[in-house]
């Protein structure tokens, strides 16, 4: 079942076409990345989907409700953090949940239990300060876990690692993981290596159009056809390999890289290498990083 | 009704911990103890007064006041206490749309006619706890140093002067279902309230201007009559109602 479906979606901000035909679906349980330059257009279809702004074509349909500007009912079935969440900083976080709680319809004893467990899950449970003295890591913290309060079917996450320091990111990225483990989420952001650590499928958005959409799994399978590079010990080894395998770019004193197009195994090499007491300081496949198709099809 | 009751809550909160409430409270009193004290000590000044006065070729007679003197004060300084209080809930909504607070309850499923209800009614009543505070002390003191039997039309005439400030309060709430800014808001408020004034130059429609009622206290006098304001009341409620549907049919399609 498709949690969210993005149904040719087009949006105009007076002469600028910020979203054009955006088409693609989100099946339930996935972790999915929407990937995209600042300004391509994430924002836009994320506060389409939650109803904050109406679009000029097309349909949108969350758990299989249908999407309307303004009271929107499938709000019900989803947790949105924002890219910077801001918060009543007059309030501490213990209270901020239970209000997110009691606006969505929960008694008084399940907004208390949900309060204490997901301040343990995003490690704000000792945190008696009020919001106002949070730091920005804190305040993520406290936007995923208002996100999912509710239990929504739906997570939907605007950037909510890109103004992290990288022990913030990991934590937020380590909570995004285990919660896809019990609803869907989809997570904006143009920080590529996170969409390869933590989801299962992605979509490329480039100037208002999906350029590319699919699993990781089938993406790194094109890794396999992909090619590799070898750093070596000692210089006068390079000279050698390149000799027995031409084919390969130099790419420093003892680096040496050979693309798809050499035509080689990598475990041939490895032979030749170990037959030859070639000393190696590294080898790996380089193949198809989700960096580069993202270069490559947005033409860069 | 969990849903009301809890953004009622935190409206509540917001204004008892961001120090709204105290401020409020300290210049309803202090508007309210002002106008009789001013009043009790104007002889004493005038009487100090009167040997510089005096050496000025200015003859003071003798300074009779009583309970009229206080409440012609009230009516002096309740336009200043209005825009203090306007000043402190015109970001009511707009402060909310700055920070992005109000996208967090609102992606929750939480109705936007309710946002708008609790907010609307928030400035109602603290507008209404506001005024009549002040109006209770003036009336105390008023009637402890005079006597107010004395005055004629005293509730009457603040009836008036609340209903004008219902009418500025429903205003900011319209003008912030259509603007992002405080500045708009204010802007906004501020020209409708300016266009009163100005239409009061021509006598066919002056009667049936908003800003008739603020001479309300020509009653206390029985300079005017109830009747001669009942065109503007009229005329201001009718505002104050359509101000406040068209507001909430406003706010249930904001883009944000």
């Amino acid at each position: 079942m498709d949690m969210l479906k993005i149904s040719h979606i087009s949006k105009k901000f007076a002469e600028k076409q910020v979203l054009q035909d955006v088409d693609f679906t989100v099946p339930e349980h996935a972790v999915y990345g929407f990937v995209g330059q600042n300004g391509a257009g994430k924002t836009t279809t994320m506060k389409l989907a939650l109803g904050l702004l109406p679009a000029d074509q097309g349909e949108i349909f969350v758990n299989g409700q249908k999407v309307s500007f303004g009271e929107n009912p499938a709000n019900r079935y989803i947790g949105y953090l924002p890219d910077v969440p801001e918060f009543y900083p007059y309030m501490t976080a213990s209270e901020y949940l239970h209000f997110c709680g009691a606006v969505t319809g929960m008694d008084d004893r399940e907004c208390k239990n949900r309060t204490e467990e997901l301040l343990g899950l995003v490690g704000l449970s000792k945190e008696r300060h009020r919001i106002k003295g949070f730091s920005r890591g804190m305040k993520q913290r406290l936007g995923i876990a208002q996100a999912m309060f509710n239990r929504p079917r739906l997570l939907i996450c605007d950037e909510p690692t890109s103004a992290l320091d990288p022990v913030g990111r990991k934590e937020i990225l380590d909570i995004l993981a285990s919660a896809g483990e019990q609803t869907t989420v989809l997570f904006s952001t143009h920080i590529l290596s996170d969409v390869e650590r933590i989801c299962d499928q992605f979509a490329f958005l480039h100037e208002g159009r999906i350029i590319r959409q699919g699993s990781m799994e089938e993406m790194k399978k094109s890794c396999k056809e992909a090619g590799f590079e070898v750093e070596l010990e000692r210089e006068q080894d390079v000279r050698r390999l390149l000799q027995r395998f031409p084919g390969g770019t130099p790419k420093g004193r003892v680096d040496v890289s050979y693309g798809q197009g050499a035509g080689l195994k990598m475990e041939e090499v490895m032979a030749w290498m170990a037959q030859e007491k070639i000393l190696i300081r590294k080898i790996e496949k380089t193949g198809l990083s989700l960096e580069s198709l993202f270069l490559e099809v947005v033409g860069k | 009704m969990s849903a009301w009751i809890a953004f009622w809550k935190k409206e509540w909160m917001e204004l008892v911990r961001s120090g709204k409430f105290f401020i409020l409270m300290l210049v309803s009193a202090l508007f309210g103890i002002m106008n009789p004290a001013i009043a009790k000590l104007t002889p004493w000044l005038m009487e100090a007064m009167s040997e510089s006065l005096q050496e000025s070729g200015i003859q003071v007679g003798e300074v009779t006041v009583d309970a009229l003197t206080s409440w012609a004060q009230f009516y002096k300084n309740m336009p200043m206490a209005l825009i203090v209080a306007v000043l402190i809930f015109c970001g009511i909504f707009t402060q909310e749309y700055q920070k992005g607070t109000l996208i967090l309850v609102l992606t929750k499923g939480m109705s936007r006619r309710k946002v708008y209800g609790v907010k609307a009614l928030t400035c109602l009543l603290w507008w209404s706890l506001y005024f009549w505070m002040s109006y209770g002390i003036t009336w105390l003191y008023s009637g402890y140093y005079w006597d107010n039997g004395t005055v004629s039309n005293i509730l009457t005439t603040a009836a008036l002067f609340w209903v004008f400030g219902v009418w500025v309060f429903c205003l900011i709430v319209f003008f912030s279902t259509l603007c992002f800014e405080t500045s708009g808001v204010l802007a906004g408020t501020g020209m409708l309230l300016l266009v009163s004034y100005i239409a009061g130059i021509f006598p066919k429609v002056q009667d049936y201007l908003p800003t008739k009622l603020l001479e309300c206290q020509a009653l206390l006098t029985e300079s005017a009559a109830s009747a001669d304001f009942l065109p503007a009341l009229l005329v201001t409620v009718a505002m104050t109602t359509a101000a406040g549907v068209t507001g909430m049919f406003a706010f249930d399609k904001k883009k944000f």
